[in-house]
């Protein structure tokens, strides 16, 4: 994935509007890139080469459905653990040889250790987790989604 | 975990789930090529995809922005102390915020972690996403008791999410 920022010029008014506006969704129709692209005042296949431009610059990561991970039949966990910062990259390594850790950040708090748990069932969660403190005598927090606010972000125009 | 019920999936929601899993074809009519890669009619992946955003398996059809291309290249997990009455309706208005990419409710795990509104704050630099943090202090104002920011030192691991090829 790109990590260094486009030159503001790459992108005109349109691409930034494309941006905006393909975050919120898509339609699910025969034609829905000339459907999008009527709200644009674009052709489907003028949408079509800019999110294909768009693509290939590196202003997006993907293009396509995204799936609601429970729904699809798994369980997910933001974890978060104290962890000694002379122990950090033992305890590092012992939670990251979980197949279930998905990904695991180190933040500056003294909850240092941040990680997501995604598992088959919610009730392999408990079982992970649990496993984890075991293995490393310290507790981890769990953090499970309650409720979910989606609303993406803007770039201005 | 939450207790609600897992929907379940048919082999060929399965199919077509992963078959649009790397993204949707750029083409004029990308279901319909889909549709042809799985040997289906078109209008049967319309429908079956029409209802799996229904029940929500599908959250949304969407592109995903890069948001350090795009010159965001400073982020932060800001976490929120806010009065359990009001924490549908403020967190719905931080999630609205144009900075704001992710924002959730979570349970709280006091003493150590009185927190349980989290928001995903991104900005060019360190001083906007701090900037951006008293804004949304400024909105939730007194319903929120105590707040911190969290900046992330190091990626551990990360992997991306994937589904099961299999059928079941």
């Amino acid at each position: 994935m790109r990590r260094a920022p486009l030159d503001p010029e790459a992108l005109d008014v349109t691409d930034r509007a494309i941006l905006n506006r393909l975050q919120e969704g898509f339609p699910i129709c025969p034609a829905p890139f000339a459907t999008a692209g009527a709200a644009l005042g674009l052709t489907g296949e003028e949408v079509i080469a800019r999110i294909a431009r768009l693509r290939d610059i590196g202003a997006i990561t993907r293009f396509g459905p995204f799936m609601d991970a429970e729904a699809m039949g798994g369980a997910f966990c933001l974890c978060a653990m104290e962890v000694p910062e002379d122990r950090f990259e033992t305890v590092a390594a012992q939670v990251n040889a979980h197949p279930e850790i998905a990904h695991n950040y180190a933040r500056d708090h003294r909850l240092n250790m941040w990680f997501v748990l995604a598992c088959e069932t919610p009730a392999a969660i408990a079982r992970i987790a649990r496993r984890i403190e075991g293995e490393t005598g310290l507790n981890v927090l769990r953090f499970p989604k309650v409720r979910e606010f989606f609303i993406g972000f803007r770039v201005a125009l | 975990m939450n207790g609600r019920p897992v929907p379940q999936l048919d082999p060929t929601d399965r199919r077509i789930l992963t078959a649009m899993q790397a993204g949707l074809p750029l083409v004029p009519e990308p279901y319909a090529e889909v549709a042809a890669w799985l040997g289906l009619a078109e209008a049967e992946v319309i429908a079956r995809v029409s209802a799996l955003q229904s029940r929500g398996v599908i959250r949304r059809i969407a592109l995903a922005p890069n948001h350090y291309a795009l010159g965001m290249l400073a982020n932060g997990m800001s976490v929120w102390d806010v009065s359990d009455a009001e924490a549908e309706t403020l967190g719905a208005a931080v999630g609205a915020l144009d900075f704001v990419s992710h924002c959730y409710l979570r349970p709280r795990a006091r003493p150590v972690w009185p927190y349980n509104l989290f928001a995903m704050i991104h900005g060019p630099d360190r001083a906007t996403v701090e900037a951006h943090r008293a804004e949304i202090a400024a909105l939730l104002g007194r319903a929120c008791a105590a707040s911190d920011i969290l900046y992330s030192t190091r990626i551990l691991k990360k992997t991306g999410l994937r589904l099961k090829q299999t059928g079941d």
